[in-house]
């Protein structure tokens, strides 16, 4: 799908937990476009999460705003959350329901036909081979599968949005491309992906754009290959990234 | 609509999945019913089948000492044992060996019909019925004292009604020593009968009812209404630790991202766990009714009570899942939630009324009494069991237990909406 007009516009977006002594994101400013795969990257406690967090309803901003599909988060919170979808890093599943039990009532949740759910329930399920595996408990599933059904219950809804908080954290090669396939058709199919991940390889070659964060802000942003050839040093991501990020260990408690 | 009974749906199946929980859920509150009902309605058998032992020592070797163990054999609730020497009573007692030990003093029988015999003849003398008008000079004779010594692990309510039977029977004695001193007085001829000396004034137990049907309250009658309540409340542990795993799982996380509201959320989660609430009741009346005489324990009478028993049962059951969302909802962990949750359900059992009666506690404690939830129940239940009320008098209390689930879910959202607001 080609990249059409702003479909995230967030301005001077800020967080400061409480307690904390500096902002996890600090008056970012960002536009993402309709039909873009865009790539939040940076060190542990860069302020990632805490960036998607607060664009998929999770988190209350400290100040500053944005839109979705040029909706307002403060005023139109439900209308928003119809429209995006959220793929949390926790599997965030009931252990002890089966992966179509976990589906069928998360898509419930989004009001979706009981009919029209099993269909789109059992497509998901075929395209990322769990087919056999629907009427299975959770608490009997490997973690690559459990990635996949976490997946499959943020886009149960076809959402205009897609955040995804480190969608192949812990997953083996196959899980991985699997679920990165899948992604980049529902990315063909309209959707517009935002996802975190420290998989620098895998962002290169499946993002359209990304934003490298530090400390809350954005310190490098553009088309990965771009980015590599405005950089002479750079033969991939992670040259850029540990040259903006340095080397240093990020460890927080 | 659609979203809520999913979110029901979504809880039945949970719910189902846990069978060990289900067992507990179940079982545990039937358990409980059957042992408290089994030890209260053993309580006065046991104490007629199971002579208390006591010890005696008979210092007096007179009449009244005689009518005292005369006594204490014929009320057939004591394993009577005569020992010579005080101080051993005293450390048989406190080794726990026997649970009361009676010292008749020296000189009972002797000083008492002295001193009952100076009195007569003091009231006769002044009646003019005697013919020696001088009446005896009135002898210095101490006030006996029957020693009473307790096990100190007996409980204060036992010692209590021991010594007030104890009272009652040195009471009869005395009076008949009276009756026989006069008697000895007025005639020469001892089978001559002078005076009834049975108790004139005696007790009958009547309970008040408003309808055609005799009302006797049984054991059954107490425990069944007071433990189906306490276990119906005891819904709120596995409620809130059924939300505390849905924080810890990441499920609640997600469900804020989705369009859908906490009220919603709640409301499944209030249907299932208020049908289990209302299946454990029908339990406990089966038990009631069906396994209770089998046990030897008196039938629960439920004919013509089933609506309203369910009436009931269903505002207390609301009452009880309004406690445990708001509960779930406020704790992080369920190191918070099942201690509190338990031990709040005991306390609002407390001053419910479900161990001691209200109007046998502390005006504090009345007052703080009608702010739990555990009392209106049980008052409504007692109306139907034991009243024979009808719908309208039970509105005021099942108004109350409605008002309280609306409270606390009220609470829970506004709580749960505050927190997570963006």
């Amino acid at each position: 799908m080609g990249i059409q007009g702003a479909m995230i516009q967030i301005n001077h977006l800020s967080k400061k937990y409480k307690g904390a002594e500096n902002f996890s994101v600090s008056k970012l400013d960002l536009t993402i476009n309709e039909g873009e795969i865009f790539g939040l990257l940076g060190p542990n406690g860069a302020g990632k999460t805490t960036l998607i967090s607060m664009l998929s309803s999770l988190l209350r901003p400290t100040s500053g705003s944005f839109t979705i599909c040029g909706l307002n988060y403060k005023d139109h919170q439900k209308e928003i959350k119809q429209l995006i979808g959220s793929v949390p890093q926790e599997y965030a599943l009931y252990p002890s329901l089966t992966a179509l039990e976990n589906l069928m009532y998360f898509g419930s949740m989004y009001g979706i036909h009981k009919y029209d759910l099993k269909n789109n329930i059992q497509g998901h399920l075929e395209t990322l081979g769990l087919s056999e595996f629907a009427n299975k408990k959770i608490n009997t599933f490997s973690g690559g599968m459990k990635r996949r059904i976490n997946l499959i219950a943020g886009i149960l809804h076809s959402p205009k949005v897609l955040f995804l908080d480190e969608p192949t954290v812990g997953v083996d090669v196959q899980s991985r491309n699997v679920i990165i396939e899948h992604l980049k058709q529902l990315n063909a199919q309209g959707t517009t992906i935002i996802y975190t991940s420290h998989h620098l390889n895998e962002a290169e070659e499946f993002c359209t754009r990304v934003a490298i964060i530090d400390y809350g802000a954005i310190v490098c942003e553009g088309e990965p290959k771009k980015l590599i050839a405005a950089h002479h040093h750079a033969l991939h991501l992670e040259d850029i990234f540990l040259e903006k990020t340095g080397k240093a260990l990020r460890d927080y408690a | 609509m659609h979203k809520l009974l999913a979110s029901a749906y979504k809880e039945f199946l949970i719910l189902s999945r846990d069978i060990g929980g289900l067992a507990v859920l179940f079982l545990m509150p039937l358990l409980l019913v059957i042992t408290i009902t089994l030890i209260q309605d053993g309580t006065f058998k046991s104490i007629k089948q199971n002579k208390i032992p006591i010890i005696l020592v008979d210092k007096d070797k007179g009449e009244v000492a005689q009518n005292i163990l005369k006594n204490l054999k014929s009320s057939n609730m004591f394993a009577l044992t005569e020992q010579s020497s005080e101080k051993l009573v005293q450390e048989l007692i406190q080794n726990g060996k026997y649970q009361l030990g009676i010292v008749i003093p020296e000189n009972l029988s002797k000083d008492l019909n002295q001193k009952v015999a100076e009195n007569v003849d003091g009231i006769l003398a002044q009646f003019g019925a005697i013919e020696d008008t001088v009446p005896r000079k009135p002898t210095l004779l101490e006030t006996k004292v029957v020693k009473l010594y307790f096990d100190p692990a007996t409980q204060f309510s036992f010692r209590n009604s021991i010594k007030s039977g104890i009272d009652q029977m040195v009471s009869k004695i005395e009076t008949q020593t009276i009756y026989k001193a006069f008697q000895e007085q007025i005639t020469d001829d001892p089978s001559e009968n002078i005076f009834e000396t049975e108790s004139f004034i005696t007790f009958k137990e009547i309970i008040p009812n408003a309808g055609e049907k005799a009302l006797i309250p049984n054991s059954t009658q107490h425990n069944i209404p007071a433990w189906t309540l306490f276990a119906i409340f005891f819904i709120i542990l596995p409620l809130s630790i059924n939300m505390v795993n849905e924080k810890n799982q990441g499920t609640f996380i997600r469900l804020r991202t989705h369009p859908v509201s906490y009220a919603t959320v709640l409301g499944g989660k209030a249907i299932v766990f208020l049908s289990v609430a209302l299946i454990q009741f029908a339990l406990m009346l089966l038990v009631g009714i069906y396994l209770f005489p089998v046990l030897g324990l008196p039938q629960l009478d439920v004919v013509g009570k089933l609506p309203l028993l369910f009436i009931v049962a269903f505002f207390a059951g609301l009452a009880a899942v309004g406690l445990g969302l708001l509960l779930g909802t406020i704790a992080k962990s369920q190191e918070q939630s099942a201690p509190f949750g338990a031990t709040f359900v005991v306390i609002l059992a407390a001053i419910g009324g479900v161990w001691v009666p209200v109007f046998a506690m502390p005006k504090f404690m009345q007052a703080l009494s009608n702010l739990s939830p555990m009392n209106w129940g049980l008052n409504a239940f007692y109306d139907v069991f034991l009243r024979n009320v009808g719908f309208v008098e039970l509105l005021p209390e099942i108004s109350l237990l409605l008002l309280f689930f609306v409270l606390t879910t009220a609470v829970a959202i506004v709580y749960y909406n505050r927190k997570n607001e963006v």
